[in-house]
């Protein structure tokens, strides 16, 4: 979703994480399920479950063993917003924008997030740490404006206790590094 | 059928005044604690409190007297986390962890009610114990969609069946001819929930008379529009009551498989419809030889994977089928070829679940509620500026003034009500002077809005109308598959105009530019999608026009919502110099000594609201106008 707020500039201290190694043994079971009678979306489903998303070598493998053309795979991994092509970060921030979100001021959640957090949203900062992102509801409507964090969920959020939040989960993921990540 | 607790059985007479909701005694006879685990109440945190009340329980050696257990939504969200005891339905909204010791120590140790953690009726200040006496669900008739959602445990078919759940289903395979059951649901007047509000009987009578073997039965759960939550909690609620409505479909219609169809952030919807699957199989409500009948049906869960424009039945279609979720052209409707070519018949969550009670009842008891062009009852969920947020059900044809202000208890912070956004993004707004409209498919369509599939979100003085509407644009700019011209590219200019007159650049002429556009899609889009996306933008031109002319003309925000029509100062009259702003702000864009006035550098502030928010004296003013905000920054000497 379109935003108003400019992508931060990095401050120079995220560092690039290492590039993504798949193995196809990984989805084995996954992929001997491949029903050329319209399971096809269930498949890239359980496969992007196991990887976080749909590497390339994945996508060509479907391809081969379905007989459906790899452009055809692509055109209904790009049509549907769950599916991605690109790995994501260890934490996966979803911020509401659904109607009641957005009035009871969801825009300023996000905004805050990617100040606090340095990504842009829509996506994953270079380091791998962070996703944000934004669904059209969650259907938590009178905890508005609600996000959620990998499994925890939060309602009721103002910007000020949105960066208290974030700062808490850079702390957190500072340690876990060793405090040799940037903050 | 197990014969466990006092069941309230199928035939029950229709209470007179409707509403049913709390729990009684479990169904074992113990006493209970349900806490409820909508999704609202969960993101407030009430699997912690459910959790939180096993413990304490146990520790106090009830666990054999008291079970707890999760029912799906309650309906008042706004008052989440809440718990009700099986005593007199005590209802204990707000919960906080150490609220459950006390509750554990006083309620079901001591007896006694705990008063001071009782709901406090706003419009008179007084508590209130029982959950029925609560005004909220006293204005409501919960009978047929949600009869059981926040009453049943959703993840037991026992309690299901407790409530006389199956009957209707066992009626009519068991007792019922095809045609028959289509007459019943035709007389119900019952018409389809999703939005469209074509007539169900009428859907299953044309996919009944279509030749052929093979048939397919669908549930659309693709509940896309924001801010609307009513299938998610049938879903999550009464899992159940969508499946045997499907049950009931699938025999009229003759169709032995079926496909729930369930949007993909609704994952406790997934998981509670799976858990449902699982245990109807092993009833034998699903399967071969259904009830001994012979009947045999099949049901299986899709998950979606993230397209608004799936809700469109045959962009689901596609969808299911594997495909890039695409509408195509109707005629042949799905009635005649739908699913894989075959006959279909879609209908939508509540649709469904209006079914067992229409053939347990009878039609003309459904029919007895609502108004003459739209019979029975009709979910709404309630967000936005509004006191009692959450899920309700109503008579079709209740005033939005019924739902709005009796049911939802009105605005809140005292706040003046400005209008109700119906039917999410190919809905529209509706103004004050329009709240005794009846809430109808014809009543509101004259409006500009729809019924939608009953999403209301309220608006206040402080929502900006050509926000809200440049919101809705956006979405189903996002959302638009792509194939229509009109409805790729219009909605993307249609946006366009929107974004500069939100951002302070509108242009004489774009409210024109604006109409012409939205009706030219309107006119040429293929579905739904396309054909109401202008809506929010034309309903918001009819009512409020004069806030269109304030951003364009006099570069103004009326409801100070547009960053870049607002500024934010600090009124050198009541500001104590407490500092708070200054501590608040994230850019340093609030600064001031001690007990001196404080200012708010215009270049630096990003006017994130956290000023106004932290101030305790409401010294920070937002204003908006050039001349306004000018005299604002001359005042704070900034």
């Amino acid at each position: 979703m379109p935003r108003r707020v400019a992508r931060p500039e990095p401050v120079g201290a995220v560092a690039d994480a290492p590039e993504f190694d798949v193995d196809l043994e990984q989805v084995g079971a996954v992929l001997a399920e491949i029903d050329p009678h319209g399971n096809l979306i269930a498949v890239l489903q359980r496969a992007q479950e196991v990887f976080g998303f749909l590497p390339e070598p994945v996508i060509d493998e479907i391809a081969r063993l379905s007989g459906i053309p790899a452009s055809r795979i692509y055109g209904i991994i790009t049509f549907y917003a769950q599916f991605s092509t690109e790995p994501s970060g260890r934490h996966k921030i979803f911020v509401c924008h659904g109607t009641a979100c957005h009035v009871a001021g969801a825009t300023r959640i996000t905004e805050a997030l990617q100040q606090e957090l340095e990504v842009g949203d829509g996506e994953t900062r270079a380091d791998r740490e962070f996703t944000l992102g934004g669904v059209a509801c969650m259907g938590a409507c009178s905890q508005a404006p609600v996000m959620r964090i990998d499994e925890e969920t939060y309602g009721n959020l103002s910007a000020d206790q949105t960066r208290r939040i974030a700062r808490q989960l850079l702390e957190q993921v500072v340690a876990e590094n060793g405090g040799g990540a940037d903050a | 059928m197990p014969e466990i607790g006092t069941p309230a059985s199928a035939s029950d007479p229709v209470p007179a005044d409707g509403v049913k909701v709390g729990v009684s005694t479990a169904a074992n006879g113990r006493r209970r604690v349900a806490v409820c685990a909508g999704t609202a109440c969960v993101f407030a945190g009430s699997l912690k409190i459910h959790d939180a009340f096993v413990a304490e329980i146990a520790a106090a050696g009830l666990q054999d007297d008291v079970e707890v257990s999760i029912i799906g939504c309650h309906g008042l969200c706004s008052q989440g986390p809440l718990a009700v005891v099986s005593d007199g339905d005590t209802y204990y909204p707000r919960l906080k962890l150490k609220d459950v010791t006390t509750v554990v120590a006083e309620h079901l140790v001591g007896g006694a009610v705990v008063e001071k953690l009782l709901y406090i009726d706003p419009a008179t200040g007084e508590r209130v114990a029982c959950a029925h006496d609560i005004p909220f669900y006293k204005a409501q008739t919960r009978i047929a969609p949600l009869r059981d959602v926040g009453v049943i445990n959703p993840e037991s078919i026992d309690e299901y069946l407790v409530r006389g759940g199956y009957e209707a289903a066992r009626k009519a395979l068991t007792t019922m001819s095809r045609e028959a059951i289509v007459q019943e649901v035709l007389d119900s007047g019952l018409r389809g929930r999703g939005g469209a509000g074509f007539p169900t009987g009428l859907k299953w009578k044309f996919a009944a008379g279509s030749p052929g073997d093979v048939k397919y039965v669908i549930c659309n759960g693709d509940e896309g529009d924001p801010g609307a939550f009513m299938d998610a909690s049938i879903m999550d609620g009464d899992p159940h009551a969508v499946l045997e409505g499907m049950l009931i479909a699938s025999y009229a219609i003759g169709a032995h498989e079926g496909y729930i169809y369930v949007r993909a952030e609704y994952p406790l919807a997934v998981k509670r419809l799976r858990l449902a699957l699982l245990a109807a199989a092993e009833h034998g409500f699903l399967g071969d030889d259904i009830f001994g009948s012979g009947w045999s049906f099949r049901l299986k869960i899709k998950e979606g994977a993230g397209a608004f424009v799936c809700g469109e039945e045959t962009a689901m279609i596609a969808s299911i089928e594997g495909k890039r979720g695409m509408p195509r052209t109707r005629p042949p409707f799905p009635a005649v070829s739908g699913l894989w070519g075959k006959p279909t018949n879609i209908n939508n969550v509540e649709t469904y679940s209006n079914i067992p009670w229409i053939i347990g009842h009878g039609a003309a008891a459904y029919a007895a509620f609502g108004n003459d062009t739209c019979k029975g009852t009709k979910a709404f969920s309630l967000a936005g500026k509004i006191v009692n947020g959450g899920l309700a059900e109503v008579p079709m044809g209740s005033t939005l003034r019924h739902v709005i202000f009796d049911v939802g208890g009105g605005i809140k912070d005292g706040k003046q009500f400005k209008a109700v956004q119906l039917g999410g993004p190919s809905g529209g707004c509706v103004p004050a002077h329009l709240l005794d409209t009846p809430v109808d498919y014809e009543s509101l369509a004259a409006t500009g809005a729809i019924v939608g599939s009953g999403g209301m979100v309220v608006a206040d003085d402080t929502t900006c109308m050509v926000d809200l509407a440049r919101y809705f644009l956006q979405f189903t700019q996002n959302e638009s598959c792509g194939k229509c011209v009109p409805c790729r590219l219009g909605t993307k200019r249609m946006l366009e105009i929107l974004e500069r007159i939100c951002a302070g650049e509108g242009r004489e002429g774009d409210i024109e530019r604006l109409e012409t556009l939205a009706v030219t899609i309107k006119k040429t889009s293929l579905c739904g999608l396309g054909q109401t996306a202008p809506n929010p933008v034309l309903t918001t031109i009819k009512y409020f026009r004069d806030e269109y002319e304030a951003h364009i003309d006099a570069r103004r925000c009326p409801a100070l919502a547009c960053d870049a029509l607002i500024a934010y100062t600090v009124d050198p009259e009541t500001c104590t110099g407490c500092t708070l702003c200054a501590k608040k702000c994230p850019v340093d864009a609030a600064t001031g000594e001690k007990k001196q006035v404080h200012t708010i550098d215009q270049a630096l502030c990003i006017r994130c609201d956290a000023c106004r928010v932290a101030c305790k004296f409401d010294a920070v003013l937002v204003v908006s106008g050039p001349e306004q905000i000018a005299a604002a920054v001359r005042a704070q000497g900034g």
